[in-house]
């Protein structure tokens, strides 16, 4: 098997390990986390200051160089600006991840674990991913923004 | 507000954190690519050519990762409140809206906080707001 192919899996299975580990794939405590005015839950507060502990040096080391060990060219975001779609969209996403508790990692983890509602809110949320990817096709008439 | 300590893990909430920056952090040194879901399901669906590969890997390992867990242990809890009509709104919003901002939890939250990027600092800030304004409104105003 190709490596670079190899190498994605085992991130992916890490990063899905890491969720369930970490209790983001539980949307009751993902809920209870984002209940600040209630009973709140801090504790994913803490997934992300593990993560980011982690992951800054690596990222920072990254930072100078071209390609990787694989000789896969680094691909590092360029963009800077904060603009409507990035103000919108986050918003949009907020929305959704209070209503159900749910962001798009912890879904696809969920449904791996056979929990028949998340599968339906990983469908209705590729389907969104769809109908996205169909209005902003090359070609498509842009919305007025 | 107060604060459930009953509830409070933060030795499993540190780890699992730590395990997810370790697999952002290899997708960027040996693939070179930014571990965000959202870009990564995103891109599935449009199929860049040469990005499929990887990210179908990437995906396949997310979604087996319980199934591997089970051989060993049992599943932690996951349990899901929200009714159907409720998960297809909430999907749909958070698969337009990753697609449209450009990033979720993953792209903008650890791997843009990683590499110190104010948009994505900006998108963390407001999908959180948005988060907490959303529990708010349906648990404390709407009583549901």
């Amino acid at each position: 098997m190709n490596k670079s192919i190899l190498s994605a899996f085992a991130a992916g299975l890490i990063f899905g390990l890491g969720l369930l580990v970490s209790g983001m794939a539980n949307p009751e405590k993902v809920l209870a986390f984002l209940d600040l005015f209630g009973n709140w839950d801090p504790s994913l507060a803490l997934v992300m200051v593990g993560a980011i502990g982690v992951g800054l040096p690596f990222f920072y080391f990254a930072k100078g160089r071209d390609v990787t060990v694989l000789g896969k060219q680094i691909q590092m975001p360029s963009r800077r600006d904060i603009d409507r779609p990035l103000v919108v969209g986050s918003l949009l996403f907020g929305i959704g991840w209070g209503l159900a508790g749910f962001c798009p990692g912890p879904a696809v983890v969920a449904t791996g674990a056979g929990e028949i509602k998340a599968i339906v809110f990983t469908i209705a949320m590729l389907a969104g991913m769809g109908l996205f990817a169909l209005v902003n096709r090359p070609g498509a008439a842009r919305a007025a923004s | 507000m107060t604060i459930d300590w009953t509830a409070f893990t933060p030795w499993s909430a540190l780890a699992g954190g730590a395990m997810i920056g370790l697999a952002s952090a290899l997708l960027l040194l040996l693939n070179g690519r930014i571990a965000g879901i959202s870009g990564i399901l995103g891109g599935l669906i449009s199929r860049t050519p040469g990005e499929t590969g990887w990210r179908a890997a990437f995906a396949v390992g997310l979604l087996i990762g319980p199934a591997l867990w089970a051989l060993f242990h049992a599943l932690p809890p996951i349990r899901i409140e929200a009714g159907y009509p409720m998960l297809v709104a909430a999907g749909l919003l958070v698969g337009i809206g990753t697609r449209y901002g450009s990033g979720c939890t993953s792209g903008h939250g650890v791997c843009g906080l990683s590499r110190l990027s104010p948009r994505s600092l900006a998108a963390t800030l407001i999908f959180m707001a948005g988060g907490f304004a959303t529990v708010y409104v349906v648990r404390h105003l709407l009583g549901v």
